[in-house]
């Protein structure tokens, strides 16, 4: 695909109208008549069991319908399986509203519905209910020594690969070496919009639930298994979700509670979680590292070797790839490898933005940092000197790389020459300044997915998939996807997605959704065409009678023979001429792994970050950030370079401010607001730019696209820590690095 | 930690809930007669009472600005205040700075400059970037970061929000 | 959020006497904060009155020469009214750190007197606090408390005050103005707030049946040589870790008075008259910075996350009088932002 019409254009948002009007409509904003309210209760305690609920009061409230708990919930599936959604990790899922047992503090025990949202809140607020506590551990510090390799556990995780070389003789003999540990605390995921779901009863067990997901579909196999509902009683809805980041990649618990809700008192219900109930459930992985590393007289690396604890609930076994990525960024023949989860009083951690490698490339990075200046080479330099250009976990070649052209145009643009690479070096007025950089790599991945294209006798392409869209773009670049391939103009083209009566589609996340879903409409646009084709040979007088289908291309709303643009037929009168009202055609699309089995296929990125320390107060203002992202063609310059923004704003985030602080005393999260749990505002951001370098790949999919929502964000919080380092001459290793760490 | 634990809040429960009456707000230039009782947050009457849900509930306790509305022209959080006391004041939510079809300056910036992803703060910080406007009190770029904060974005939108404010600013005083 | 009435005030002598009725009967005037603690049910008045229709918005010139700031106003319209500006810009600078413009919109000069602690145990009801529930224990002591206090601190409770204008308003020697039934009163700022003692239910002297009808600034000039220092998790819309109000009248290089108050660390706004005294008589250099700093928290007591907070309390002092020194009373562009 050379010239290009739509693919590659800055096109605003589609769905931006909506948006900046206030008509998108989101999971709890369906106000469906004769609509109840729930409102959830949680457990105080971490671990024990509940001894007594006494709803009598509460019931006797007007107005109050039901209370819902363990005692009164009817028989539901029986089996894990049924519990299972598609990203489920190893082990037995929650169980909300189950049985007495309490397993983690803020555990959903109850459910009230009431006729309003304030009086569900009151009457929640006066349930009693009465628990005994048992003793529980929160702390992972206490389990340093008995952390345990988890199986193959769910989906995509890929369990680190074996020593390579001699990493511990290695180690020793090398001419530099480091050994530190990594930390970071637990963060939660926190999306704008909190966790909502409005069921619409619409009578003999049929439900329309719009839910708050990253999959509509993942949501639907939930309820259909868990409560025994077929594909037609429980329709999935999900046009707009605020957010998700990952936490909606699972069904949380208001989805259950509900459907239930629902289906018992057989009424329309709505469930929202209140922000402090947004802690409830999973969140990036309290996470302890240690990273060798050792070098040789060259400077080249002479081993690495990363280890990585983190926790896990007592139910479920959760997996991310933390280690892996060190054993393919850079060159080096003896590696060890290691990955461990340990068994903790808490809920299941979930898939947040880049798991395991915002973790596991946090530790790497900071340690290449200290590597370079154990070894009195300049950060950059020692990471191109250890440049890998195959593969060596998977020993193969990669499909394409770019990060040394990330490298070079991001120091370029950042004017990295300018860093005096002594510690406490540089100033402007009374703050210190510190440059520091890092990298990451991301997996370039496809599932799956299926598409429908429906092209109307008036030239109105409609275009299904039941994927999402969480702020991704994927409404604006599937649109450019089909305009593209049909040669219509965006405006004709109506992409719909969200709702499980369109062709399947996996759950937004791992930055698939690009690659997934748009070689999908790609593959519909092109059967469509076809048709469209054949329907115009039938044509009186057709001029495209001998083409064939490689000979034809579909632009600026025409069909037309390639070497002859001046023989064309409006694609519009070839709808009207067959008849019909409309012609449709779907397709799947899945990776073509004989093409793709003897590549690597991956992303990269590279970040130069400018820090500004306040000397004798701690304060680290970002100044300046040049991210240079090699991520595969990029459909939407606009919507690519805001996933990178957004990236960049985590990575500070992650490295500056966030933190789920655990009282180990109670084993419960004290900061469950968003008050006192910081992200940035807009006066923590300042000048951050985004650079694409082109990297063409027609290995990883057709389109060429290797997804961008998450590599932005690797990197970025080591590059901070190391430029807090060499701005100040002082290593942090455990984050966030707020202003006390400084002192 | 005690061996044994109960929840609830403690309060007494009331029989006597609270009484309804009538509550009449003016919301974009409309009268909307409301029936309500006083624990009705401002943003739950627009939400669930009168579906005008453009305004978001991203915390309900003032520590997010999805939420924000304007109040005689001011900007405030529409979640830590009662719909009684605003009986009088006159409240413009995003649904009445513009519509699809005829966005006003600033959403229409906001969907030049990308200024969102997943949109779930956008009313709020439109909103809050027209009080800006009205209060005359932001003029460099720093100045509309600080005075933009109390809008948090998950998504990470602050740059394009900010070259969104202004260029609205710019043209205003152009 | 628990079933109440509601009614509106339209006289101070009648919202007095409704109000005395019970304990269960609350103001509201922003509802920024009791809202915030109702929704989480540690608040739990059984009637509101809404005492916005009060005539208690305005700000104007006090029979004293200095100005009387309306328990009404708001925030913001106190921040931004040009007498505050012009005579009292610490006091703007105070309030414009704290909160964001909406919460300033609505929030008012009386509310913010009395907003309660951020203590996160103050705020779960899942965990005991003698504040919210006398005698059951202070789970911060033994717990989380790097946002907490080294000040004043009791056994009992080692909450902190988080208001940002209120250190302003102790620095500046404000008092308050208030009617009960029995008539009106003023009480001296550093009397309306208390520390926690063994009754740290009790955030300030308020009697159940007073109100606050207004703050009155005094008329000395420290609108020259001030500054407000916020030091926070981010660099906007969070609570004070410390911050520092300092403002002095200078002859030369040679301090005639000074005026330091702390926020963050303390049950209270931590006025430190002693260490005003050190300053008067002495040359504005660091050297008398850093005496006066290490004054201030001689009796700190750190409770081990928050004890970095006695080091940054010194180190805040100084730049704060140094900035006051200086004139230039912020190191960025624009005065909001942290240093
Ligand atoms: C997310 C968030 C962040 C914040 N950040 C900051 C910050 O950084 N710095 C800062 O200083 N503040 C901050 N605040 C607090 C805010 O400033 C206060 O909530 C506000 O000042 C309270 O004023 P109000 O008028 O809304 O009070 P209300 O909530 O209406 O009242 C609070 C209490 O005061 C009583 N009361 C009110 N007026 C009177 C009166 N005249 N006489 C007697 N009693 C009265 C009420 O009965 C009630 O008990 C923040 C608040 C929130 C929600
Ligand atoms: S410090 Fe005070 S407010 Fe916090 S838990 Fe202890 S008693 Fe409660
Ligand atoms: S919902 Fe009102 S500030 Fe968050
Ligand atoms: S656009 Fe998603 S939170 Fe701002």
């Amino acid at each position: 695909m050379s010239q290009t019409n739509y693919i590659g254009k800055a096109l605003n948002r589609v769905d931006g109208p909506a948006k900046v009007a206030g008509t998108a409509k989101y999971a709890a904003e369906f106000n469906v008549p004769g609509l109840a309210y729930g409102y959830i209760v949680n457990s105080p305690i971490a671990k024990g069991k509940i001894t007594r609920i006494d709803a009598a009061e509460v019931l006797a409230l007007p107005g109050v319908h039901r209370v819902f708990s363990h005692e009164n919930v009817p028989m539901l599936a029986i089996l894990d399986r049924s519990y299972k959604d598609d990203v489920a990790p190893g082990g037995s899922p929650f169980r909300p509203l189950h049985d007495a047992e309490i397993k983690f503090s803020l555990q959903p025990v109850a459910l009230v519905v009431a006729d309003t949202i304030e009086l569900a809140r009151y009457a929640a607020s006066i349930l009693k209910i009465e628990y005994e506590a048992a003793p529980h551990e929160t702390d992972i510090e206490t389990k340093r020594t008995k952390g345990f390799e988890p199986g193959r556990g769910k989906t995509g995780f890929t369990p680190p690969p074996p020593p390579r070389g001699n990493p511990d003789r290695e180690l020793k003999n090398a001419v530099h070496s480091i050994d530190q540990e990594y930390v970071h605390g637990t963060q939660h995921h926190n999306p704008m919009e909190m966790f909502g779901t409005t069921v619409e009863y619409l009578g003999e067990g049929k439900l329309n639930v719009y839910d708050k997901t990253q999959g509509a579909l993942n949501s639907q196999q939930y309820i259909r298994k868990v409560f025994g509902l077929s594909k037609e009683e429980a329709r999935v809805i999900s046009k707009y979700t605020g957010g998700g980041f990952g936490s909606g990649l699972r069904p949380q618990h208001q989805l259950f509670m509900a459907v239930l809700a629902a289906l018992e008192l057989k009424q329309s219900v709505r469930v929202t979680m209140t922000r402090q109930q947004m802690f409830s459930f999973g969140h990036r992985p309290h996470t302890l590292q240690t990273v060798k590393l050792g070098t040789n007289a060259d400077g080249t690396l002479a081993a690495v070797q990363h280890h990585a604890l983190h926790e896990t609930s007592q139910f479920e076994d959760y997996t991310e790839n933390v280690v892996n990525w060190s054993g393919m960024l850079y060159q080096c023949a003896n590696v060890k490898l290691g990955y461990q989860l340990a068994k903790l009083d808490v809920y299941t951690p979930q898939d947040m933005r880049a798991p395991g490698a915002a973790t596991g490339s946090f530790a790497l990075e900071v340690a290449m940092d200290e590597m370079a200046y154990a070894a009195g080479l300049d950060p950059l330099d020692f990471r191109i000197r250890n440049y890998a250009d195959r593969d060596q976990n998977l020993d193969k070649p990669f499909s394409s790389k770019k990060l040394r052209e990330c490298y070079h145009e991001g120091a370029a643009k950042f004017g990295w020459e300018k860093r005096n690479p002594a510690p406490r070096s540089m100033r402007q007025g009374n703050m210190l300044v510190g440059y520091g950089m890092a990298g990451g790599v991301w997996d370039a991945s496809q599932q799956k997915a299926g598409a429908k294209v429906s092209l109307s006798a008036d030239g109105m392409l409609t275009v299904q998939s039941a994927t999402n869209d969480i702020g991704t773009g994927t409404y604006t670049i599937m649109t450019q996807v089909a305009a593209e391939y049909l040669g219509l103009p965006v405006e004709a083209v109506d992409f719909q997605l969200g709702d499980t009566e369109f062709p399947a589609a996996p759950v937004q996340g791992g930055s698939w959704t690009a690659a997934s879903i748009g070689t999908a409409v790609k593959n519909a646009c092109e059967a469509l065409g076809e048709k469209l084709l054949k329907q115009a040979q039938k044509m009186k007088g057709s001029p495209l009678e001998d083409a064939k289908f490689e000979d034809v291309e579909f632009v600026n709303g025409q069909l037309r023979l390639r070497l002859d643009p001046g023989q064309a037929v409006v694609i519009r009168d070839i709808v009207q001429a067959s008849g019909e009202t409309k012609m449709e055609a779907d397709a799947t699309a899945a990776p073509n792994l004989l093409k793709q089995q003897g590549y690597s296929l991956h992303a990269h990125n590279a970040v130069f970050v400018e820090v500004q320390v306040d000397e004798d107060l701690g304060t680290i203002h970002v100044t300046r950030v040049v991210n240079a992202v090699a991520a595969g063609r990029i459909i939407n310059p606009n919507t690519a370079r805001s996933q990178v923004l957004g990236s960049v704003v985590w990575g500070i985030s992650m490295a500056l401010m966030e933190e789920t602080v655990m009282d180990h005393q109670f084993g419960r999260y004290m900061n469950h607001n968003y008050a006192e749990y910081h992200i940035p505002v807009n006066a923590d951001i300042h000048d951050i730019d985004v650079l694409f370098v082109e990297e063409e790949d027609d290995i990883v999919n057709p389109l060429g696209v290797k997804g961008i929502g998450e590599v932005g964000l690797l990197g970025v919080a080591a590059a901070i820590t190391n430029a807090v380092y060499h701005a100040t001459g002082r290593r942090v290793r455990e984050l966030p690095i707020m202003l006390d760490k400084l002192l | 930690m005690p061996e044994t634990f109960t929840t609830s809040s403690g309060a007494a429960a009331n029989a006597s809930l609270p009484p309804t009456r009538a509550v009449k707000l003016r919301i974009n230039g409309v009268e909307k007669q409301l029936q309500l009782a006083p624990w009705t947050t401002l943003l739950d009457a627009l939400r669930e009472y009168l579906d005008l849900t453009g305004t978001k509930k991203g915390c309900d306790h003032g520590q997010c600005g999805a939420c924000t509305v304007l109040v005689d022209g001011k900007r405030i959080n529409s979640c830590l205040t009662l719909a009684v006391m605003k009986e009088g004041a006159d409240i413009t939510t995003i649904e009445g700075l513009g519509t699809e079809d005829n966005l006003s300056p600033l959403q229409q910036a906001f969907v030049d400059h990308d200024a969102f992803q997943c949109g779930y703060c956008t009313p709020g910080q439109i909103c809050s970037a027209q009080g800006l406007l009205n209060e005359g009190k932001a003029k460099t770029a720093a100045e509309i970061r600080e005075l933009m904060s109390g809008n948090l974005c998950r998504c990470g939108a602050y740059s394009n929000i900010l070259s969104a404010v202004q260029e609205v600013l710019d043209n205003q005083k152009a | 959020m628990n079933s109440f009435t509601y009614t509106r005030a339209e006289a101070v002598e009648a919202a007095v006497r409704e109000k005395s009725a019970s304990d269960q009967v609350k103001f509201i005037a922003g509802g920024t904060n009791l809202l915030d603690l109702m929704k989480e049910n540690i608040e739990r008045p059984t009637r509101l009155i809404d005492i916005n229709h009060l005539p208690l918005t305005q700000i104007e010139a006090s029979p004293e020469g200095g100005l009387r700031l309306g328990a009404l106003a708001t925030n913001a319209d106190t921040a931004w009214h040009p007498e505050v500006e012009k005579r009292y810009p610490l006091l703007s600078q105070a309030i414009l750190a704290g909160a964001s413009p909406q919460l300033r919109n609505m929030a008012t000069n009386g509310g913010n007197l009395f907003q309660r602690t951020r203590c996160y145990y103050f705020y779960d009801l899942a965990t005991p606090c003698n504040k919210r529930e006398p005698g059951s224990g202070c789970s911060a002591i033994g717990g989380y408390n790097r946002i907490l206090g080294i000040l004043g601190t009791s056994e009992s409770c080692i909450a902190t005050h988080p208001s940002d204008m209120c250190v302003a308003l102790a620095a500046l020697a404000a008092t308050v103005r208030v009617t009960g039934q029995n008539g009106e009163r003023v009480v001296k700022f550093e009397d309306f707030h208390r520390l926690p003692g063994d009754t740290p239910q009790f955030d300030n002297t308020l009697q159940p049946d007073e109100i606050v009808t207004a703050i009155d600034l005094p008329a000395e000039d420290f609108s020259r040589n001030f500054s407000y220092l916020k030091l926070r998790d981010r660099t906007s819309y969070a609570f004070a870790l410390v911050s520092v109000a300092a403002a002095l009248q200078l002859d030369g290089n040679t301090i005639r008075e000074g005026r330091l108050a702390l926020g963050g660390v303390a049950h209270k706004p931590w006025r430190d008259q002693e260490a005003e005294n050190m300053l008067r008589g002495q040359p504005a250099t660091e050297d008398t910075f850093r005496r006066v700093a290490a004054k201030v928290v001689e009796n700190a007591r750190g409770y081990s996350h928050n004890t970095f907070k006695i080091e940054l309390a010194k180190r805040a002092i100084v730049r704060a009088l140094k900035q006051a020194t200086e004139g230039q009373p912020v190191t960025e562009a624009f005065q909001n932002s942290n240093p």
